[in-house]
């Protein structure tokens, strides 16, 4: 159990690339000065919405990789900082893809 | 009721070239013989397999763009089950999430459009109001 968390954390790789298109808005979010939080947090933000990606395909599967954990599980939206309506679109890209043999249910 | 379909299907790696052109050639016209209208079909390619279908690990993949009833797809269906060297296939209706899509690209076309001053008036207020 606890490599899978390992993997699951080092995964969302997607997260770096939607940043730097919102310098400004970095230090906000959680960390800051709320509270006994010490470390430094940036706020997530929903690749689907920063880089306005309508069209979720499960034909898309470099795209959908992004979201699927090694062993083929989908990567909850608390890791990857996707929005609500956009994950639950990937899901459903994402178990399409599956059935179709182009992500695999479970890897090894 | 015409609606749009895409139909995925993955033909098993073993079979050459010729052979899988007569193949989707004769899907097409199964298709077309139903009543539907083949808008567009693809070969994808050869692709590896995620998981292991019917024991092949590499399939090649083809798409159909179809639009017709669910009668059609139905009679396509099934014969994609019986013919022996298509070893997966998939339906997905596309038509609602294409209908979607131009409603976004409207929304999003229309609001480009109105001053940019406006738009970058919004923006700057997010942060203001996180610090």
């Amino acid at each position: 159990m606890a490599d899978e968390a390992n993997q699951e954390v080092s995964t969302p790789a997607p997260r770096p690339q939607g940043r730097p298109d919102r310098p400004d808005r970095g230090p906000g979010g959680p960390g800051g000065r709320d509270g006994g939080r010490k470390f430094f947090r940036r706020k997530k933000v929903c690749k689907f919405c920063v880089e306005k990606i309508d069209d979720i395909n499960y034909k898309d599967v470099r795209l959908l990789g992004q979201f699927v954990a090694e062993r083929g599980k989908i990567v909850p939206r608390r890791l990857t900082g996707v929005c609500t309506p956009h994950q639950r679109r990937l899901t459903a890209a994402i178990k399409r893809a599956r059935n179709i043999a182009l992500l695999p249910f479970a890897a090894r | 009721m015409q609606r749009v379909y895409e139909v995925m299907f993955i033909v098993r790696p073993d079979l050459i070239e010729e052979e899988l052109d007569k193949l989707v050639t004769a899907l097409q016209n199964t298709a077309t013989g139903a009543g539907a209208t083949v808008k567009n079909a693809e070969k994808m390619g050869r692709r590896r397999l995620a998981y292991d279908v019917k024991k092949f690990q590499e399939g090649q993949y083809v798409l159909f763009t179809l639009e017709s009833d669910g009668k059609a797809i139905h009679e396509l269906e099934r014969r994609l089950r019986v013919t022996e060297p298509v070893i997966k296939f998939i339906t997905v209706r596309t038509d609602e999430d294409q209908q979607r899509l131009e409603k976004v690209r409207k929304l999003r076309a229309s609001r480009a459009k109105r001053p940019p001053v406006e738009a970058g008036a919004a923006e700057s207020e997010t942060p203001a109001v996180n610090a």
